[in-house]
């Protein structure tokens, strides 16, 4: 049994993490937000070209590190320390996690786009009326001639405004809510009849609702199999988990070293806070969500490469505990700093907002829950 | 023991209802709905309005302009407020200032200042916390010295910072904590001043709160002049004052009827939003047990404030027991905002403050609703945070 990292994951978390020492302090994440684009290319070139990680999941023939969703973890979790919104999610976990398990035929020229950063990729998958059934789905592909035509909503697509091409979910057949019917498209942003209404969320990200209008795409756009992809789509969510459950366990362990520091320098009544026995068991019961967090993504990731049951239970089981987490992490964080805690120009609410966001990102706690429930116990119970 | 209303009670709650349907401002039940920031006229616009009937202060003696209901009206009138969704009168002057005036002030500053709170023209906030002072607000360094003016009058001269000034950005005038003796025990060198904001040295700056909103600030204060009448009570006992009026800001907090409102609101967007099996998400079974039990807790909340209120009405004030009211209070209203949140699912995450209303992003009711949950992470914070109500319970309830 081992749960350390090699020398080379060890090496990639601390080249990450001296760059973002470096290029994402506060003030700087806050301004770039502030301004148009909304994110810096600049950094995402310095992520392909100077630090080399987005290749970090791929192989090496195909010009990557050779890496894996450990790797992932291990970089998810140092840009959730820094809450940074560049795309490696979307791009690198979520895009190249379709490519690489679909044995789709333009995938090795796109994972090279993606290696050297020139291909940006945002996962359009949620529909308004379909809350977390992935499956459900109003945005249709219909055959024509060679190729198909796309037509939908999609909402909240985060990462859209700085994407090259968007992976799309959509039906080729059955009903609303079938399983079977399910495909999956890789389409260029500004194919014609693909609009966006893009706008900033509340933990600093860009999104888009993206409207499909009569677009024509040809064969080459399906990624797996014509009606059988709902499988892959729930692969690549489970990968997209873990590596949502490592960012957040950097956004933990910022919220949790926060509220030491803050409540060690804060002086009340004499003495600082943190002298205050029942302010020390809250931060104490903060320190064991951390744990319990970072030992469920680790689980979690482990469990990525067993059975889809097994995998799935895992992935689901995770996201339950880190839910929770950001519940209370994030709250009690906002609460032992006080007033200061709700104020914007303190980082601390700021991972505040994205542990809430966290909560809810591909599905809720009580989603997950309810998908463990079935998962163990079986849907019959 | 009954919770009957009387045929009278009865037709009080008829004269209430059809008031506020006939006089609620439209422009500002649109405002309201738009989820638009609020002018100062908007704020006191229905203030006004009630002031004309006699209604803004129903909680003051009868001979400043309260209204002599019995509690059961009070009650009433709380819940129909909240009923119809009205804007909620603000507390600074006539529930937080005014008691501390009318039990503590000279007859010149009854007459000079209740009438303005209670016909809403004069604005007030309050000059509490401190950077260094919050839990501990008996630790406050802002100080006043004692001078002789040039005119032969006594003034205090004021220096230092106040900050989580609510709404301050706003006010005429400002109620402060000020230590006019350094060297007596924390609690006893504090006196408590009416300050005028026009008043030169005075400086209001904006803090931003996390979810973008401008409701709280800095004051900064220096050399600020202020005539000795200005002060309320004797120098030095000011600490008297504000633990009368932390009480009463505590009262005020549970806000049974406007959590009562928010759950239909939760029930009306779960019935509307759809769950993970295709159904209204108020048919979940787990959405559901949360719904009632929040909707339980409540009733543990509204039952436990009854029982204050009923001891109210037979000569008890507000004692340490409404600290029971603000902790669970405040916990309810919070989690009414998770459970918001929540039922909008992907729809929580846009952050449409900046691009205007009707942006058909979403449905309407999601617009704002990741924003209210993390501002209402403050209710456990101001008004003596719910730590700070546990040690109240602890040592005046339990005798700990």
């Amino acid at each position: 049994m081992d749960f350390s990292f090699t020398e080379e994951q060890s090496m990639l978390r601390d080249t990450v993490a001296s760059y973002l020492a470096d290029h994402y302090s506060f003030e700087q994440r806050r301004d770039a937000l502030k301004a148009e684009p909304g994110w810096r290319p600049n950094v995402w070139k310095a992520f392909a070209e100077e630090l080399g990680i987005l290749g970090a999941p791929f192989a090496e023939e195909l010009g990557g590190l050779g890496g894996g969703s450990t790797e992932n973890m291990v970089i998810m979790e140092e840009l959730g320390k820094s809450l940074v919104v560049e795309p490696y999610l979307g791009t690198v976990v979520i895009g190249g996690g379709f490519l690489k398990h679909s044995g789709y035929a333009g995938a090795s020229d796109l994972i090279g786009g993606i290696i050297g950063g020139e291909t940006i990729i945002a996962f359009a998958y949620a529909e308004p009326q379909a809350r977390y059934t992935w499956q459900d789905l109003k945005t249709t592909a219909k055959k024509d001639g060679g190729g198909y035509v796309i037509n939908g909503h999609k909402a909240v697509v985060i990462g859209a405004p700085y994407a090259t091409h968007l992976i799309v979910t959509a039906r080729t057949g059955g009903g609303q809510r079938d399983a079977q019917g399910v495909s999956v498209f890789i389409v260029p942003k500004d194919a014609k009849g693909v609009t966006t209404r893009d706008y900033p969320t509340v933990d600093g990200f860009r999104a888009s609702e993206v409207t499909f209008e009569n677009v024509s795409v040809g064969a080459d756009a399906l990624i797996g199999a014509d009606g059988a992809a709902l499988p892959l789509v729930e692969k690549v969510i489970d990968e997209a988990i873990v590596a949502t459950c490592a960012e957040a366990c950097g956004v933990f362990r910022k919220l949790h070293e926060g509220t030491l520091e803050y409540t060690k320098q804060r002086k009340q009544f004499g003495q600082p806070i943190s002298q205050f026995q029942v302010l020390q068991h809250r931060m104490v019961d903060m320190f064991i969500n951390l744990e319990q967090s970072i030992s469920m993504t680790y689980m979690a990731d482990i469990k990525l490469s067993d059975s889809d049951v097994e995998r799935a239970k895992g992935a689901a089981a995770a996201k339950v505990q880190i839910g929770k987490a950001a519940k209370f992490i994030g709250q009690n964080a906002i609460q032992l700093h006080g007033g200061m805690g709700m104020t914007d120009e303190m980082a601390i609410g700021h991972y505040f907002k994205r542990a809430t966001m966290i909560e809810s990102a591909f599905g809720s706690t009580d989603h997950h829950l309810g998908r463990y429930e079935n998962l163990s116990l079986g849907k019959a119970a | 023991m009954n919770l009957d209303f009387s045929p009278e009670d009865a037709a009080f709650r008829e004269e209430a209802r059809t008031f506020i349907a006939q006089n609620y401002p439209q422009q500002l039940r649109d405002k309201q709905d738009r989820g638009e920031e609020l002018s100062k006229e908007d704020y006191l616009s229905w203030h006004r309005i009630l002031a004309k009937k006699g209604w803004a202060t129903p909680s003051w003696p009868v001979e400043f302009g309260g209204t002599g209901w019995t509690p059961t009206q009070k009650y009433i009138w709380s819940e129909e407020q909240a009923r119809a969704d009205t804007l909620g009168i603000l507390p600074f002057g006539v529930s937080m200032l005014a008691p501390v005036i009318y039990t503590f002030g000279t007859q010149e500053q009854k007459e000079k200042f209740l009438p303005g709170i209670r016909d809403g023209l004069v604005w007030w906030c309050q000059g509490y916390s401190e950077p260094g002072a919050g839990s501990d607000l008996a630790s406050l360094k802002c100080k006043a010295e004692r001078i002789t003016g040039d005119d032969g009058k006594e003034y205090y001269i004021v220096n230092g910072q106040k900050t989580w000034t609510t709404l301050g950005q706003h006010a005429d005038w400002g109620f402060f904590l000020v230590r006019t003796d350094p060297d007596a025990k924390p609690q006893s060198g504090i006196s408590f001043l009416l300050i005028d904001m026009k008043t030169p040295g005075i400086e209001v700056r904006r803090i931003t709160t996390l979810e973008g909103g401008h409701e709280v600030n800095d004051v900064f204060l220096d050399n600020v002049k202020v005539p000795v009448e200005n002060r309320v009570f004797h120098e030095n006992q000011g600490w008297t004052c504000a633990k009368a009026l932390l009480a009463h800001e505590r009262t005020g907090i549970a806000g049974v009827a406007r959590s009562k409102r928010g759950l239909e609101k939760v029930r009306e967007i779960a019935g509307t939003e759809l769950s993970d099996a295709g159904g209204p998400l108020l048919a979940d079974p787990f959405f559901k047990r949360k719904v009632a039990e929040l909707e339980i807790d409540l009733t543990a909340l509204e039952f436990t404030e009854l029982r204050t209120l009923a001891g109210e009405s037979s000569g008890k004030g507000p004692g340490p027991e409404s600290s029971i009211l603000k902790i669970k209070g405040t916990e309810i209203q919070q989690r009414l905002t998770e459970l918001v949140l929540e039922a909008v699912g992907h729809y929580g995450a846009p952050y449409l403050r900046d691009l205007g209303h009707n942006t058909n992003i979403g449905p309407d009711y999601a617009d704002g609703v990741a924003g209210g949950y993390f501002n209402m992470r403050k209710t456990s914070i101001y008004g003596g945070s719910n730590e700070i109500q546990r040690n109240i319970i602890a040592k005046m309830v339990l005798g700990l």
